[in-house]
């Protein structure tokens, strides 16, 4: 019995962990802190269920048996927790800095099949048991459902990020066969929950339904390409904080309650400041508005054949030697190249010449937001040389030279121009302000977006083509020689 | 007609009344009040961030829904030792689960890592 009590406290000390551990982590000087906080948490919650859980132990006329049963199997457990830390700290310690954003899809993909998991072994208790309520099911259903599209969505993502599926694959009426791909796993859900369907051939359904939500959590990401990826990727996250949080429901478990919807709404809220951030809509970026509109825009660009200045290295250097204020606009070529040391190297030349330089940071620049923060971080650029976009966009005119690295995108002017365009209102870098641009791109490809970009043919911009890292190593010794 | 008064029945048993796989009697509407109360802090905890903590915020809130890892081990605690299924799934629950946990963990102490030097440095 008193350990009952001990279980009950220490989940809720796990869910003031949580809290804190969330709130520090959004100020970068205790962020660390609030990470370790949160660890620790889940560290008391994960022991204190193994030591402490008790359950009653109930017969078919749902007579309980025997009372406070601890949890057995505690040798399957035990494994299981091991071999999953052993494997998470292997993947995380192995990671690049550049795969962040796709490792955490792909553990955000594990928690969903967890959740999953879960439901599809708790529902033949309850679905064969005609006293079981509608909700009980509804929630157990709604883990499943929520947990394996999460899933299967993060996979995709991982894999579009990981370069393993590159193009945005668009079956043909995607929206119509996603939109019934959901009404007809939420009439299931509500067939199944309501007992409309008889007992003999609910677990069919039930993989029916497994199936269904499977196949829309694939079909949801496939189209989605673009800047639009963190923010799927969020979206992700909080489904199965959500998924989590049904657990929660199901067992009165506190921890998985707190933990799950603290997660649900501070994703779904960081989602949306994601898409503010872009100036899109939600809905916009789950129907897929970037799909035709990008196409079009595209073949229009192929159209004409438009004409663009090339540089090299050496001209560069002296460009940038002999010029008072440059501005780096990184970009997730520079992450893909590694490029982050040697860009570091040549802010630090420049700057021991008396050049002033900044770097802009586009909120979605990369993969995910603050993705070229992190990055920079990493070769120790200093944090105040960062500058956010809205501080910067005023600071172009006043810049000699500003160097694009691997950013597309996210500079395009089409977004203030062409209302036809599908970035049209997404709010861009001002680079064409300054005296010179200079473009450091791998060809003249369009972006993640697959849209062209007017900025390459502008008179005061100029290409410099290679792999970022190759190209500016080549700069830095330019530099040094001069 | 009869299912939704069916069903405002059950949401109100639901909403005011017992838990669902109790031990105890307790009643649901303290978890209703959980809900709407996490709902709100997570907001609140959420709005005030820079750009620049996005990615390890999102990476740290990943980590903290691993906690579905707990309600796999109760799952797995249940499992009849002779149900071969449910034992294999409920493993494979508390592999992926603790992956997501320590990854997720680990994941977001490197990301800040790279942070922390940052404002020493300044000084």
């Amino acid at each position: 019995m008193i350990g009952d009590y001990i279980l009950e406290i220490a989940y809720l000390i796990a869910s003031v962990l949580y809290i804190f551990g969330l709130k520090m982590m959004s100020d970068p000087k205790t962020a660390k802190n609030g990470n370790l906080w949160a660890a620790a948490g889940m560290f008391i919650a994960i022991v204190a269920t193994i030591t402490l859980y008790t359950y009653d132990i109930k017969n078919d006329a749902g007579e309980i048996i025997e009372k406070g049963v601890h949890l057995g199997n505690k040798l399957w457990i035990g494994g299981g927790i091991a071999i999953g830390t052993i494997l998470g700290y292997m993947m995380a310690k192995k990671v690049q800095m550049t795969d962040m954003p796709q490792m955490v899809s792909l553990f955000n993909g594990m928690g969903g099949a967890c959740a999953a998991i879960i439901g599809l072994i708790e529902f033949p208790h309850y679905a064969h048991n005609p006293d079981s309520s509608f909700l009980i099911l509804l929630t157990i259903y709604a883990g499943v459902v929520i947990g394996s599209t999460s899933f299967a969505g993060s996979m995709i993502a991982f894999l579009k990020l990981n370069g393993n599926l590159n193009k945005d694959i668009r079956l043909p009426f995607y929206n119509v066969m996603n939109t019934g791909l959901i009404i007809a796993a939420v009439g299931l859900t509500i067939c199944l929950a309501g007992g409309h369907i008889g007992t003999e051939s609910v677990d069919i359904w039930v993989y029916i339904l497994l199936g269904l939500s499977l196949a829309y959590g694939v079909l949801f990401v496939l189209p989605i390409g673009g800047a639009d990826m963190p923010v799927v990727i969020s979206l992700l996250n909080s489904f199965t904080g959500m998924a989590a949080a049904f657990g929660g429901f199901l067992y009165g478990n506190m921890a998985m309650l707190t933990g799950g919807i603290l997660v649900g709404s501070a994703g779904t809220i960081l989602t949306v400041v994601m898409c503010n951030a872009m100036n899109r809509s939600l809905s916009a970026v789950i129907f897929g508005a970037f799909g035709t509109g990008g196409v079009a825009a595209a073949a229009v660009g192929d159209g004409k054949q438009k004409s663009y200045k090339q540089t090299s290295p050496s001209d560069l250097a002296v460009l940038l030697n002999y010029s008072s204020k440059v501005i780096i606009v990184p970009g997730y070529g520079l992450a893909v190249a590694q490029a982050q040391h040697v860009v570091h190297e040549l802010e630090s030349i420049l700057t021991s010449r008396g050049v002033e330089v900044k770097y802009a940071i586009h909120p979605v620049a990369g993969r995910m937001p603050g993705h070229m923060n992190v990055l920079l971080a990493e070769s120790n650029v200093e944090y105040d040389k960062l500058v956010e976009m809205e501080d910067i966009n005023p600071e172009f005119s006043t810049c000699d030279v500003v160097l694009v690295l691997g950013a597309n995108d996210v500079v395009n002017p089409a977004a203030k121009e062409d209302p036809s365009s599908p970035i049209y209102g997404m709010p861009i870098l001002n680079v064409e302000d300054a005296k010179h641009t200079v473009i450091n791109k791998r060809s003249m490809n369009v972006g993640y977006a697959g849209i062209d970009n007017d900025l390459f043919y502008r008179d005061k911009s100029s290409m410099l083509f290679g792999d970022a890292k190759k190209v500016l190593a080549e700069l830095v010794s330019e530099l040094k020689a001069l | 007609m009869e299912i939704v008064i069916e069903f405002i029945g059950d949401f109100l048993q639901f909403i005011g009344g017992r838990c669902l796989e109790c031990k105890d009697a307790g009643g649901n509407i303290e978890m209703v009040y959980i809900v709407i109360l996490s709902i709100i802090l997570g907001i609140q905890v959420i709005e005030s961030v820079p750009t620049v903590l996005h990615t390890p915020l999102m990476s740290g809130a990943n980590a903290i829904h691993g906690v579905v890892v707990v309600g796999a081990i109760i799952v797995m605690g249940k499992a009849d030792p002779d149900n071969y299924v449910a034992l294999i799934l409920g493993f494979l629950a508390v592999v992926l689960g603790t992956v997501n946990v320590v990854g997720g963990f680990v994941v977001t102490d490197r990301m800040l890592d790279m942070f922390k030097k940052k404002p020493a440095k300044k000084d």
